[in-house]
């Protein structure tokens, strides 16, 4: 957690909403483009080459893609020895069918400002995936009224534990490294090169951050990664927060995933201008007192 | 009431019977091999207060009169008898067809061709494919050489043998003549259970009905057209059937539009063994086409989609809002069950019917404190009268207490006790009374514990009501054991559900209960067992007739050191593992 992290101005917070509309906008367009055969490295692959396209220069992590059951992390993919690190998460040779739900997950910075978004959809219809993707907002309107009482963070994750169950659902992001519902993004230097490391997918930079964030955590008695566990029993910390409830039911998973800001009095979504917001709205879904979870009147 | 009279049609002469009054709704029994419209006597009674009944002998059967050539037996000649009989009967008005054996065969006959389209307002079928429907069934199989399919075909075929052997010259005919028409009724209540009495016409109905397979079975099975009707058609499926397999009608839904399907845990002769079942559903059948309204259990038997392994089965869960118990109604809906989910908090039901509907079963909430019995017996009723008799019941409903027995109280105990003890009483006498009484078999899970095994002083009152519940079953299983209900007993381990949050640890204050309710969801998530491993022992139980099944390792070591090394047993239950 970087000083200035904690007093974000609204130009940081201005790039920061630039760059996850660029995700968004990339997950859309590589969504528009499937087409049943296609492999989740196919769709890896268009997301990284429209980043390329558009100047992304880093990433928190290369992109992701996840077809049929490997949504709701079933099978090898679920295992989560080694703390979750698991090959099984990257891009394989699983071939989209009409009907299959998908998952693109996408996380570019762009001179030392990162998003990190989740997006799923279905070629054809599945009504296992439209009812998940409707529940999904429950999570997000409880999260973020959770955080704005700046309950502690595994507080909120028990309780998102138990709307889980309450639905009948299997929070799936357990099976992320560390059981991970959000992590913190950090603002990174802007160097002004074009391109930057990253190791097993994940950018070398955005990774070191939350290594350092974690040691510093540690000292302090806070965790950069947000989970049900002992480390994460505190409030809210100042900063910007990558949110991913990922439920699972039968072989069907869906998530969204998106920044909250967290300031020392307040927290709320970075942006409410995202595909699964649009998509409640347009299904009558949103309510109408959603206000309540916007940020504080200055 | 039921004066034969005789006429002709196509050079033979048939024997029909009536009963009931002549100006309502006709129906027409058809019967099989190696009967005669005697065989219909029970159920036509039963049906002639509120129906037209008629009965004929087929060709070759009974009072009918019998051509030589087997070519007269084929499906051509058995339709212009039907049709002849139909016009006398009833000239004016379509009849209801209901037909057994080969009369169910040739009544596919009748719903699929041109000739006798308008005559026929439904169809009920008993035991009795359309031989082209099983033609293509075979040629599937054939194609596909997919061993299952294959196993399939060989399964037929075991219990197909004797119309192999029908095909030879002069054996079945002989046999029928050497006796075998004297010990039909004692074959029949050997093999079947079922009391018949001898026939006059047994010998020439047994040795001319041969005809029926030499004239049409070669070329229909193998030479298959294609066959459907736009009739409503309600198949009556006996699972015990010995002579025709059930794999051969999940195809139907290909051929037949408007399908209804009801399976029951009979043998073939399902007339003769429960007359007032088959005078029901056909009544209840002929009602909904005649005044359109479909009662519940007749929407309930609509055939939807493809066949699963419990589709029409009847599954009741209770406590079916959360944990194992909403896994379990899943896990039934998936398997293409109709599902009731019981549960005392009316939104955790309708959310597990909402999932399980999302799975494309027909599911029902209703909310009922186990316990009470007054609520229960209006539950039983309900679900017996709008749904039918369910074929499982699931009593899983329970709530979690620890605590020294020395810190609970009186109330404590009823508390938990009318819940997990009175609940698991209640659901299994009312529904296996409806079981019992229905004669179908069925099966009652009751959901105890490994605590059930292993003696503990942190959960007495638990541990208590859950060794209960595992002696109910043992016992209820030999007292249902005869009417083929069976009864299995399931004992959980450590199964993650949430059971942690809900837990009254007697004798503590908020803060310590709070404490170990946080400690005990420690170790429920470590051991991280899941209640779809329940769900899945359970259906393993179910599908392999084990009477008891222990889930997780935990489970299965406590009932082995029960059995072995007591006393160890008895040691350990001095550890307080809550603490």
């Amino acid at each position: 957690m970087n000083s200035d992290n904690t007093r974000l101005q609204p130009q940081d917070l201005q790039r920061f909403a630039e760059v996850q509309r660029l995700a968004y906008r990339c997950a859309e367009t590589v969504a528009a483009q499937l087409q049943p055969g296609m492999t989740e490295r196919d769709a890896a692959t268009r997301m990284q080459a429209f980043f390329d396209a558009e100047g992304v220069d880093d990433c928190f992590h290369r992109p992701f893609a996840w077809f049929g059951d490997r949504t709701a992390f079933r099978g090898l993919i679920g295992v989560r020895a080694l703390g979750g690190f698991n090959p099984a998460f990257y891009p394989g040779l699983r071939r989209l069918e009409t009907g299959m739900p998908f998952i693109l997950d996408c996380a570019p910075s762009v001179r030392g400002y990162t998003a990190d978004i989740g997006y799923c959809g279905v070629i054809g219809e599945n009504k296992l995936l439209d009812k998940l993707m409707d529940d999904l907002l429950e999570y997000r309107l409880l999260i973020v009224s959770m955080a704005k009482q700046r309950r502690p963070l595994a507080e909120i994750s028990r309780a998102v534990d138990r709307l889980c169950a309450r639905h009948g659902y299997e929070p799936r992001h357990k099976a992320y490294p560390f059981e991970t519902l959000a992590h913190r993004v950090e603002t990174l230097p802007d160097d002004g090169k074009a391109g930057h490391f990253s190791i097993a997918r994940f950018g070398l930079r955005n990774v070191t951050e939350l290594a350092r964030d974690a040691l510093q955590g540690r000292r302090e008695g806070w965790s950069p990664i947000w989970n049900s566990g002992a480390r994460s029993e505190h409030p809210p910390t100042p900063g910007l927060w990558a949110v991913e409830p990922h439920l699972g039911f039968r072989g069907v998973g869906a998530k969204w995933e998106e920044l909250l800001v967290v300031t020392e009095d307040d927290a709320f979504w970075l942006d409410d201008d995202v595909p699964h917001v649009r998509r409640w709205q347009q299904r009558g879904l949103w309510p109408a007192d959603a206000a309540d979870t916007n940020r504080k009147a200055a | 009431m039921n004066d034969m009279t005789r006429i002709p049609s196509d050079g033979v002469q048939l024997a029909i019977r009536q009963w009931g009054e002549h100006n309502t709704v006709t129906l027409l029994l058809v019967h099989g091999y190696p009967d005669c419209s005697h065989v219909w006597d029970a159920v036509a009674e039963r049906l002639s207060a509120e129906f037209h009944v008629v009965a004929y002998d087929v060709r070759g059967a009974g009072a009918s009169s019998a051509p030589q050539a087997v070519a007269d037996y084929d499906l051509d000649h058995l339709i212009a008898d039907m049709g002849a009989v139909i016009d006398t009967v009833s000239p004016g008005k379509p009849v209801h067809l209901i037909g057994h054996d080969w009369g169910s065969i040739q009544s596919w006959e009748a719903v699929t061709t041109e000739r006798l389209r308008g005559r026929i307002a439904s169809y009920t079928s008993i035991s009795g494919p359309c031989l082209d429907h099983a033609g293509y069934w075979i040629l599937n199989r054939l194609r596909s050489a997919a061993p299952s399919e294959l196993a399939q075909l060989v399964r037929q075929a075991m219990h197909s043998w004797y119309i192999g052997a029908f095909q030879l010259p002069g054996a079945a005919p002989a046999l029928w003549k050497l006796g075998l028409d004297q010990l039909w009724p004692k074959m029949l209540e050997r093999l079947e259970g079922i009391e018949a009495t001898a026939s006059a016409t047994q010998t020439r109905d047994g040795v001319n009905g041969i005809k029926l397979y030499r004239a049409n079975m070669r070329q229909r099975l193998f030479h298959p057209s294609e066959r459907r009707t736009d009739i409503p058609v309600q198949l009556i499926v006996p699972t015990q059937d010995r002579f025709v397999t059930t794999d051969v009608l999940d195809e139907l839904p290909n051929w037949v539009e408007r399908l209804w399907r009801f399976d029951v845990a009979a043998g073939h002769w399902l007339q003769l063994s429960h007359p007032d079942w088959a005078a029901e559903r056909i009544a209840d059948f002929v009602g909904f086409v005649e005044s359109g309204k479909e009662a519940a259990r007749l929407q309930r038997a609509r055939v939807r989609g493809p066949r699963k392994r419990d589709s029409g089965k009847l599954v009741v869960v209770t406590g079916a809002g959360s944990g194992i118990g909403r896994e379990m109604l899943l896990a039934f809906a998936e398997r293409g069950a109709d599902v009731v989910a019981v549960d005392i908090d009316t939104q955790a039901a309708e959310r597990s019917v909402e999932l399980a509907r999302l799975l494309d079963a027909n599911a029902f909430a209703y909310t009922v404190d186990v316990g009470d019995a007054r609520a229960m017996e209006a539950l039983a009723a309900d679900i017996e009268q709008s749904l039918g008799t369910p074929d499982i019941v699931v009593n899983n409903a329970g709530i979690g207490m620890a605590g020294a027995f020395l810190d609970t109280s009186v109330q404590d105990w009823q508390q938990l006790l009318h819940v997990n003890l009175w609940g698991v009483i209640h659901g299994s006498r009312l529904f296996a009374r409806q079981m019992v009484d229905r004669g179908n078999g069925g099966v009652i899970v009751n959901v105890a514990s490994g605590l059930a095994y292993t003696p503990t002083r942190a959960l007495p009152a638990y541990a208590t009501s859950k060794a209960a519940v595992r002696m109910l079953s043992d016992c209820l299983r030999a007292e249902l054991h005869d009417a083929r209900v069976r009864v299995v007993s399931v004992c959980p381990g450590i199964i993650d559900t949430g059971i942690t949050d809900a837990v009254r640890f007697v004798g503590t204050d908020a803060a310590e209960q709070d404490r170990r309710r946080a400690k005990a969801r420690a170790l429920y998530q470590r051991r991280n067992l899941k209640p779809q491993a329940v769900a899945r022992a359970v259906l393993d139980a179910i599908d392999h007739h084990r009477d008891e099944v222990a889930v997780g390792v935990e489970a299965k070591a406590g009932r082995w050191m029960s059995r072995l090394l007591p006393g160890a047993l008895q040691r350990l239950a001095r550890l307080d593992v809550a603490h």
